[in-house]
């Protein structure tokens, strides 16, 4: 609870467990909700750091908001592109989407 | 009036609430990604990133853990939701998971995982800083919008084309159809 250590190795957890399901999962909803946990392996890094070992103690925190910010604005866009495929080619399925058109 | 602490040392108790924030952190993050269910997949997260709002707390940052939970689980979980009830993709066809993939993306995480745990702890971090620490939102609030305001002016320009740029999207493909 006091180490810096157990909190790396849980944001590093949260991460390859993202990893994880973004490489395995087949729909593209659920590879949007692994790309989430990813981004909170890397928002717990910094706090971690920030809490242990930044002589600055807002800089973590400040990074943490920008990261949740970017991340609102990364699901309305996925979400929204998400939805127009789904009405292009009636499915999610990000291998059966595989159509440019000029 | 009897609390729990008579009973417990609060040591133990504020241990406990941590490691069952771990657990939750880490079992909503494998819901996440393994139930075959979009939905549960998003409850998952939800939960998920309930736990890293406990944790957030225990880094001393109660500003961040009340925005965790709101944008988070208030706001980003709630959307997906909305999205795959209101939207076409309600009657998801579960396509099969072929075992290579998986087993393939087994792999290449744990590799991973392993890479970053040996990075971790081959590092001497060195002792912690003892500082006078100001955790409020005072001093928060003042660095962004003194030393971040750059920063934090275009994240809001971002947020506000990227409503746009959904609305927009989003309202090009209903005229197709």
């Amino acid at each position: 609870m006091e180490h810096l250590i157990t909190y790396l190795i849980l944001g590093a957890l949260l991460f390859c467990i993202g990893i994880f399901g973004l490489l395995q999962h087949s729909s593209l909803i659920g590879m949007l909700v692994a790309t989430e946990l990813i981004l909170n392996g890397a928002a717990l890094n910094f706090m971690a750091f920030n809490m242990f070992l930044s002589k600055d103690a807002v800089i973590g925190q400040v990074f943490t908001l920008f990261i949740m910010g970017l991340a609102a604005a990364e699901t309305a866009i996925a979400l929204s592109i998400i939805i127009t495929v789904y009405r292009r080619f009636r499915t999610i399925k990000p291998d059966t989407v595989s159509e440019l058109k000029g | 009036m009897t609390t729990i602490s008579d009973f417990i040392p609060p040591i133990i108790v504020a241990q406990g609430a941590f490691w069952l924030m771990v657990a939750l952190t880490l079992a909503g993050a494998f819901i996440a990604v393994t139930l075959p269910k979009i939905l549960h997949n998003i409850l998952g997260l939800a939960l998920s990133m309930f736990g890293v709002t406990g944790i957030y707390l225990f880094l001393g940052s109660q500003f961040v853990a009340m925005m965790q939970l709101l944008i988070y689980v208030g706001a980003i979980c709630i959307t997906y939701i909305f999205a795959i009830m209101l939207s076409p993709p309600q009657e998801l066809d579960q396509p099969k998971k072929r075992k290579t993939k998986v087993i393939a993306a087994l792999i290449v995480s744990v590799v991973a995982f392993i890479g970053m745990i040996q990075m971790i702890i081959s590092v001497n971090w060195g002792p912690g800083t003892t500082l006078t620490r100001d955790w409020s939102i005072k001093t928060l609030g003042q660095q962004l919008l003194t030393r971040y305001f750059l920063v934090f002016e275009l994240i809001s320009l971002l947020l506000a084309i990227a409503i746009i740029g959904a609305i927009m999207i989003a309202g090009i493909g209903q005229k197709r159809d």
